[in-house]
Formats: structure tokens, sequence, C-alpha cells
């Protein structure tokens, strides 16, 4: 029980104080928990909880391929992550990254097709242009907040739904305007891409290299790109606008209490809106990351694909710190990507994975019953000592 | 103390469980004999359980599964993204066949085909063409020959004299649709007049009910869908203004029992079985697009046709039915077939 990071929990015990427990005990305890009732809940269903397990970690570590996949997997769900905890810190709550994600990718996607532009600048290009759509977006639930006082659970989850269907409605246009069978946008061009080396691991001296490499080249098999990096450069920079910065400052006063930030000076209304265009700009950027490096191009959507409230759910689980978004995200790409490998090599449903997520969500929101277990646990030691 | 030993006791519980379910699974895997194919599929971000093409194509392949003695699986696709690491992902797992079910899939197959030339690959609503890699089989069905049918039930059933057909989105697929019912209706009684119009949606079922409704206020008591869940807003208007509509790709009767009329089926399971029975008995040939139609059971109409269509009609198109198969009927899948379509008289 307590293999969670004994390191951590010793730390603890020195201290004088035994409430207070360190929230990457509890995440990790968490994460613990819910593999365990995953474990249950997949051993009721008449599969061997060990070897799903194993399933996981062979499929995603036991080959270069898998590693970058899980990465691959990640890296937009860090970077939504990101988005929430922004807003999270300001007291705000962002539900609207699944929104925001679809503006940035439609402005990836719609940019990187029309524009013609030399290679580092088409990136660039759509990049900005896609943090400032989302931004927008975003920053329109700060603003009706603000001004009118609408809650930005209600406006984003709106917003939501209209930026699917605006989705839907620039891809139908576009289908129609270039003559494809198929509902969605031409692929980007390759100025766009910013998958690694993507045009030359294809052409024959990057066949010739990669016959004789067999480690790059299994992981040049994958759209492995530059949007980790970008995930990581994000959240330095989400830590440092936060901690480093007067205007981060005053955002984290507003989620402190408003009230005070308000009587020691501090605009919360234009804090409230700068910190969701903040938070949507960085969604924003997640869904043009996932169109350059991995989709390509944007498809007509039946339902939103989930990449903002599966990053919601890493921010919780990285308690809205910017480092911990990483390590959620991480946790779930090895989770959505691995995790799905249980389908084809048990049969098994790979809703039990979404149980795993949903109970590490479940114990991670529960931080008090989480330190009164720690707290209980520790005093039986004691006692047994 | 208490504390202590009861979450002790909590976790034996739990591992007990655990090695519980340990046993149960061991015993069927020995007891299975060795399969000597390996078939397994990509679904569409429907998912296997969308009670259309994805979970059709699955009861097809488990069936294979058991005639063949085969070993088959699945994976769901949740995102578009998600196609091209299924696909690999079962690469991986040393499969024989991988399916990908629908045509939003075509470029994922095509790219893995060219990228792993050694896997054979198939695909279901997709023909490439003469661009069809050399390890990738094309599945496509003849939806013209039973739209044909629900046409000339149509056709025989209405008493307004008028018919409608709903479409999803302009294009090649739809039309053999279109088509193919229009010439059914031509084949019944050339006087009918037929009304159709495209919702340029897939998805969006209130436009399909307001079509519908429009349709059948201005004398159309049949209305033909081929439009998806755009097609359940007409059912639904069928329903609202008890008049009869036609489903398509499953029996859509369930929808509405008094007025779904008949469905055009669309069997992606026999599909997905004849290809895998082929890989099985050493027949099936890549680089080709294969064609199921009225002949091979790949379309049909719905079995709960007899409860309200006519059974002098029902009749009729069996005999149709025959002659499509045998050949004496060819059915036009666009406008300009239809047009020159002349209704061929099956008595001689």
């Amino acid at each position: 029980m307590s293999n969670g990071a004994p390191a951590t929990v010793d730390l603890q015990e020195l201290g004088v104080s035994r409430k207070k427990v360190s929230p990457l005990v509890l995440t990790l305890l968490s994460v613990f928990f819910g593999l365990v009732i995953g474990g249950i809940v997949l051993a009721v269903a008449g599969y061997d909880p060990f070897k799903a397990y194993w399933v996981i970690l062979v499929g995603t570590f036991s080959r270069p391929k898998y590693i970058a996949y899980t990465v691959i997997y990640a890296t937009p769900l860090i970077i939504t992550g990101l988005s929430f905890a922004f807003a999270n810190k300001t007291g705000l709550f962002n539900i609207g990254a699944e929104g925001q994600f679809i503006i940035g990718a439609i402005a990836a996607a719609v940019l990187g097709y029309y524009l013609h532009l030399p290679p580092v600048l088409h990136v660039l290009a759509c990049l900005l242009v896609g943090m400032v759509a989302a931004a927008v977006w975003g920053g329109l639930a700060g603003y009706l907040k603000a001004r009118f006082g609408v809650h930005e659970v209600i406006s984003t989850i709106m917003l939501n739904w209209i930026a699917l269907y605006l989705n839907n409605y620039v891809v139908s246009v576009i289908k129609t305007a270039e003559h494809l069978t198929n509902p969605t946008t031409p692929m980007i061009r390759s100025s766009a891409r910013i998958e690694l080396f993507a045009v030359w691991k294809d052409s024959a001296a990057g066949q010739a290299w990669r016959g004789v490499h067999p480690f790059w080249d299994d992981i040049l098999r994958t759209p492995f790109n530059l949007g980790i990096v970008f995930a990581l450069v994000f959240a330095v920079v989400v830590w440092f606008i936060l901690n480093r910065t007067t205007l981060g400052y005053e955002l984290r006063a507003v989620g402190y209490n408003r009230f005070a930030a308000e009587y020691g000076g501090i605009n919360v209304k234009r804090s409230m809106f700068f910190s969701m265009a903040i938070g949507g700009a960085l969604a924003g950027a997640a869904g043009v990351c996932h169109v350059l490096g991995w989709t390509r191009y944007i498809a007509e959507l039946a339902a939103s694909e989930g990449y903002g409230f599966d990053g919601l759910a890493c921010a919780l689980i990285g308690s809205s710190n910017p480092f911990g978004c990483i390590l959620g995200g991480l946790l779930f790409g090895t989770l959505k990507y691995g995790g799905s490998k249980i389908q084809n090599e048990l049969g098994a449903p790979t809703e039990i994975i979404n149980i795993v997520i949903g109970m590490i969500v479940f114990f991670v929101a529960m931080p008090k019953l989480m330190s009164l277990l720690i707290n209980q646990f520790r005093r039986g030691e004691n006692h047994v000592r | 103390m208490k504390r202590k030993s009861f979450i002790a006791i909590a976790a034996i519980l739990a591992l007990a469980l655990v090695f519980v379910g340990c046993q149960k699974k061991a015993a069927p895997a020995a007891a299975a004999a060795a399969p000597s194919l390996a078939v397994a599929m990509v679904t569409d971000v429907g998912g296997i359980n969308d009670q259309s093409f994805n979970q059709s194509a699955w009861e097809g392949l488990q069936k294979a599964g058991t005639d063949l003695t085969i070993k088959v699986s699945y994976k769901e696709s949740k995102q578009n993204a998600d196609y091209a690491p299924n696909l690999e992902t079962l690469l991986d797992a040393k499969n024989d066949l991988i399916w990908g079910i629908g045509y939003m899939m075509a470029d994922a197959i095509k790219d893995a085909a060219t990228k792993n030339p050694k896997q054979t690959y198939a695909i279901i609503d997709q023909d490439y063409g003469k661009d069809t890699p050399a390890n990738v089989v094309g599945v496509t069905f003849k939806a013209e020959q039973s739209s044909f049918l629900v046409g000339y039930i149509a056709g025989k059933t209405t008493k307004t004299g008028k018919v409608g057909f709903v479409g999803g989105m302009t294009g090649p697929l739809i039309a053999a649709f279109q088509f193919g019912y229009e010439a059914g209706v031509k084949q019944a009684n050339p006087k009918v007049k037929i009304l159709s119009q495209y919702a340029e949606s897939f998805s969006d079922a209130a436009k399909g009910k307001a079509i519908a409704t429009q349709m059948y206020q201005s004398g159309a008591d049949i209305v033909y869908h081929a439009a998806g869940a755009v097609g359940n807003g007409v059912i639904e208007a069928a329903k609202e203004k008890n008049k009869f509509a036609i489903g398509v790709d499953r029996d859509q009767n369930y929808l509405a029992p008094d007025n779904v009329l008949t469905s055009a089926m669309k069997r992606v399971d026999n599909g997905v079985y004849n290809v895998v029975k082929q890989l099985k008995d050493g027949t099936l040939k890549g680089g080709t697009t294969i064609s199921y139609g009225l002949a091979e059971g790949g379309v049909d109409i719905a079995p709960t046709s007899s409860k309200l269509v006519a059974a002098d009609v029902l009749t009729q198109v069996a005999a149709l039915k025959q002659a499509v198969i045998d050949g004496k009927i060819v059915v036009p899948s666009d406008e300009a077939g239809y047009k020159a379509y002349k209704p061929v008289d099956i008595t001689k």
C-alpha cells in the first residue's frame, strides 16, 4: 500500500505535521487504487488482470515505436491539461478546452493547406493563428463571465458544441470546394508538417538509412513529431507566467480569493478574461500540434473527440501543476495507447481502461479521504511499533 | 489497529477476486484448438456496438471465427487519429488479414499497405480503382440492386402515385442508391412521380425530418432514405404523419414497426465472412475490389418486409431479384443509366 513513494512518506513522518500529505504521494496512491479497482473489474468480468496489465506494460514500453506512440498520444493531452490548469489557478473551470482545441485544429488544417509559406514560417503561422483564434474563443467565455456574470462552465460547454458544428461546416465547405469524396479536409502541405523527417523518412535515401538503423526505423514508423517539444515549452511558459510575472500573481490572487484580490487593487474582470484567453490559446495550440504533427487533416465529427476532457483529467491528476500535467498526460498516453491493446490481445473491452482512469480521477478528487486513509494507516503502523 | 486490519482484509479480498479471475480464464484458452489463421479488424469511430456496419462486420468475423476455426479479434478507434496506430498494433500482433471497416479508413489502409507490402489488408466500402495496392482487397456493395427492389415495392405500394428519396451527401456512392431506387419505381409503374432531395449531411436528423415532412405534405406517401443518421429524422416524420418510410443498411423496422415498410439491407457481415473464407481457401486475390450484390447475399431487402408489404408484391420482388441475379436486369447506378432504363418484362 505504501509502495507509492516511500521516500516522500518517510520525509513526512520526520516532519512535525502528520496531517499534511504531499500531493505526489496522494496522486501515486490514487493511481495505484485506480489500477487495483480496474484489476478487480477485469477479474469480475473474467479476464486475468495481471495478464492485462502485463499486456499494457509490454504494449507501451517493449519497443521504441510503442514509447513513441505513447508520447504522441500524450502530447495533445498535456497541452489541453495545461489549458485547464492555467484557468483553474485563477479559479475558473475551463471545460471549454474541447472546443478551443477544435478551433485550433480548424485553423491548422485550413492554413496548413491553403497557405504557401516556407517550412518553419508555415508552422509558426499556423500555430499563431490557431492560438489567437482559440484565445478569442476562450476569451469570449471569459468576457461573458466578467461582463454579464455568465458562468464559464455553461458558456464553454455551449461554445464546445458551436465549435464542433463549425468544424463540420468548414469541412463540408472545403470538401465540396476541393471535390473530395470523403468528409475531410485535404492533407496539409509538407511545409506545415512538424512530424520529424516527415518527407525524408519515406524517400529512397531515408528508407536505405532506416534499413541499417532498426531502432530509429522503429521510431520513424510512427508520426513522432515536435508536438511534445512544444508541450514541454508550454509547460515551462505556463509555470513562468503563473509564478514569475505580475499577471500570474494577479491571476493566482483572483483564484485564491477574488474579493481579497479586488480589494487589493487587482482588476478581477480583466484577470478572468486573460485567464480564459490564455487557457484558450493553449488548448488551441494543442489542436494545431495535433493536426500539424499527426492527423494532417480534420474530418467531420459526429461527437467531440475528448481531447479537452481528457486534458482536464490530466490536469486534475497533475494537481493543476504545469509539470504535473506532463506526468498526467504521459500516464494518460500509456493508458490510452497501451491500455487499448487489451482489446485485441485479450478481447477485453477498452471501457475497463476508462474505469481505471475514472477511478484515478475519483480518488484524486478526494484528497481528504486519501489523507485520512494514509494517516490512519500510519497511526496503525506506529501503534505496531 | 481495527482500521488497519479492515484495510488488510479488503486488500486480501481484492487479491482473492483477482486470482479467481485468473483461473476462470485459464481453462477455455487451453481447450481451444490452435487456430491456423488470425484475422483482425479495426472499427471506425462508430465503435463495435454502433448498431450498424462495424457491429455487422464483427458479427461476420465472429461467425467466420467459429465456422472456419480461425482466431479473430478487433480494435476500436475512438478518434480518427487512432486508425494508423490501431492498424500498426494489429500488424505487430501477426494477423494474416487486417480489416479496415468503412471508407473513413481509406487513407490509413492505403498508407499501411504501402509501408507493409507483405501484410494483406481488406477494406469495407472502398474501391481504390486502379490504384489498389497489390496487398489490399476492397469490398463494396451493389447498393443499387437492393435499392431497385425497395423502389419496386414503393412503386407498387404507393396510393398517391408519388414517392420520395432523401440522400445524404451528393456523390457517386449515394447516387447508386438514388438511381437504383428510381429505376425500381419505374419498373413497378412508370407513371409514379419521384421527389428526390439531398440533405448534404449524414448526421442532421432534423434536416431529414424537415425534408421528409415536406415530401409527405406534397403528396408522397413513401420515402426511402440513404442518409445515415439523417434517415432517423425521415422515419420519425413517417411516424408522425403515419406514412411509410424505407430504411437502409440494416433492418430498420424496429424504429417504427408500423411505418418502416421495408429496408434495403447491406450485409457487411456476409461480405467480411466471404473474404475471410476466400483467405482460408487460398483463393483471395489482392489488388482487387470485390463487389457484392444480390447474387452473393451482399445486399437484400429486410426479412421483416412481409409485415407491411402485400404478399403478391413480395412474390414479384422475388422474381425480380432472380432476374437481377440472372443478369436479365442490369440495375443502373447513375443518372445516365437511369434515363436509359426501360422496364423489363421478366415474365418473358
